[in-house]
Formats: C-alpha cells, structure tokens, sequence
C-alpha cells in the first residue's frame, strides 16, 4: 500500500523533454519564414528628369526604332502591328540583333532603339510583362554574345570587363515616352 | 548479484535536459523580435505581378518600399476604392504624390549613411489590376526627385 503512494508521487511531474523539440519547430519556422521574404524585381534606370524632354525621334532612322505601343484596352501593337506578348520577344530580338542585315531592322544592335508607349489606362500587369518580354530579349542576346565571347553565361556578377564589353556592344536601350491619356482611368 | 548492485550505484545520472527549453525559447524569442517581416501593415491590397527577369535586392537598408493599390475593405469606408500610394503607414492619394515623395525619400535618407546615397533604391510594390496612371505619377515624381534607381517588384514566374 505505502509502496503504491510512493510511485503515484514519483510521476507527478510533467515531462518536459519533448517541448526543446516544439521550440525548436517553432524556431525553424521563424528562420524559413525570415529568409523567404526576400524583395526581388525588375530593375530599371530612369532617366534624369528634364523639362522639355521631348526625345526628337525625326533624327532616328526608321529602321533602327522599334515602337511597342500598348493602348488603354491593353492591346499590343509593335511596329504598327497588333502583335500578342508571346510573339514580342522573338521579334525584339530579331531586330535588335538582325544577324542577316535586314533592310528593315536595325544597323547595329548599338544603334537600336526601343520606344516604349502606353496609355494612362494601360494596366500596370500588362506593361510588366511586356517590359519583361524587352528585358527577356535583351538578356537573351547577352547570354547569346557572352557565350560566343567568353563561353560563360552572361550574369550579374561577372568581371566587371566582359560585362562592360557585352553591354557595349549591346546597349540596353530602352525609351519611354509620356504616356498618351484617352480616356478616363478605371477605378 | 552483487556485481549488479554495484554497477547501479556508480552509475552516473543523465544530463538534465529540463533547461534546453529555456535555451531554445531564448534563440526563438531573438528570432521573433530581430526579423522585420514587413516594416508596416499594409492597408492596401497588393498582388504584384509574375515576371522572369528578376534581380535580387541584396541590402534592404538601402531600400525604400513604396506600395500601390487599392485600399483593403477595413479602410475603404475611409479612403475609397480608387488606387492609393501607401508610404511608411500613411495613405495617399494621387493628388499629393508630388509633395509626398520627396519627404518619404529625404526620411529615408536620414538612415542611410551619406557615401552610400547613391545607391538607394525604391521598391514599387504595385498591384497588377492598377492603372498606369498612378505609377506614372509616381515614375515622375521620383524623377523629379533625383531617385532614378527603381525596382518593380514582382514574383518569380514558374515556366511551363
């Protein structure tokens, strides 16, 4: 009988091994959730605010400009083409490239000209994506030059001399004129 | 039998684990308070667009985020529906763009050391639905202010 009393008293207290291990989920939940919060984006430069900043496009030759131009309904037209986003980039890197010497494409791909319009009604989703589809061929065509170049993949944080070189050869030209206003925002 | 019973008396009692808890609590609570998740509630709804041509923002001292969207249903009794620009926890509309920006950016300043000014760079966290309209006053007012080093931030789009 005493003997019964003395264990029922020995296992009062709470075993307490297994909440390190509760701890230490919560801990590694903080961890991941701290180090997947990490902003990435498109990075854009733009350019230094002026007055009267009308580009003269009547200098530019024609067949080195490449107007992309999205309406308030959110339609695409390159080079007085309506054309779908899937097709934009394949055909920005035809022209900025023009391996064959296209009459109608750029000279050189130093020389080449994206102009970017859009309306105030264009959806911000829209203009991402086309601005990504630009960037994309681009990006594309560096990785094509570094490959022939140097053999390696054209990255951020290459030698600060092969990027330079890339981007001398093909400059990133992108052009945004004001945007045309035709209509009442959509709220 | 008595070679057991001697065994049982040297042996040594097992490490006390019972303060590992308190050790671990200690780490998580460091854990809690050190990481900013997000510097202040948002009272608007920001659903950023996909994009694959990402670049990564490595120091987030030298960034400044500025959001843009509609206001959530809690605040929209106060401030509409239309498209807002939220900077730090203040609301603001299109309107006070202009005046608003260089006072957010100079706030931010203050923070970043001297030598490193020219290396701040904004963060637009913009709603997909919102017009250009907006952005573009704020692409003009950031212009105007002298930031030129501008992130549209967007979501890594998986292919296929």
């Amino acid at each position: 009988m005493a003997k019964s009393i003395l264990n029922a008293r020995k296992s009062m207290g709470i075993n307490a091994s297994s909440m390190a291990d509760i701890a230490f989920l919560l801990l590694i939940f903080f961890l991941v959730t701290a180090t997947i919060l990490q902003d990435k984006g498109i990075l854009v430069q733009l350019p230094v605010w002026q007055e009267d900043s009308i580009i003269d496009t009547g200098k530019v030759k024609k067949r080195n400009l490449f107007i992309v131009k999205l309406n308030a309904n959110d339609n695409l037209m390159v080079r007085g083409k309506v054309t779908k986003v899937e097709d934009l980039k394949e055909q920005a890197k035809a022209f900025i490239w023009n391996p064959l010497q296209d009459e109608a494409l750029s000279e050189t791909p130093a020389k080449a000209i994206i102009s970017l319009q859009h309306d105030r009604s264009t959806s911000y989703e829209k203009y991402i994506q086309v601005y990504n589809e630009l960037k994309a061929a681009y990006s594309e065509l560096w990785t094509e030059l570094s490959m022939q170049l140097y053999g390696i993949p054209y990255d951020e944080g290459m030698e600060l001399a092969m990027k330079r070189e890339i981007r001398r050869e093909i400059p990133f030209i992108i052009s945004e004129a004001e945007p045309t206003d035709f209509e009442q925002e959509k709220f | 039998m008595s070679k057991f019973s001697k065994k049982n008396g040297k042996a040594t009692p097992a490490i006390s684990t019972a303060s590992l808890p308190d050790i671990i609590f200690m780490l998580l609570f460091f854990f809690m308070v050190a990481t900013v998740m997000r510097d202040s509630s948002l009272k608007i709804n920001v659903a950023t667009p996909d994009a694959t041509e990402l670049t990564k923002i490595k120091d987030k001292s030298l960034v400044n985020n500025i959001y843009i969207g509609r206001p959530t249903t809690q605040y929209q009794n106060l401030y509409g529906t239309s498209p807002m620009l939220q900077l730090n926890d203040k609301l603001v509309s299109k309107g006070n763009v202009e005046n608003e920006i260089p006072l957010f950016l100079e706030k931010h300043k203050l923070k970043v050391p001297e030598g490193r000014h020219g290396a701040i760079t904004s963060s637009l966290k913009v709603d997909g639905d919102v017009t250009m309209g907006i952005v573009q006053d704020l692409k003009t007012a950031l212009r105007k202010s002298g930031q030129l080093k501008i992130n549209y931030s967007a979501r890594q789009r998986s292919e296929g």
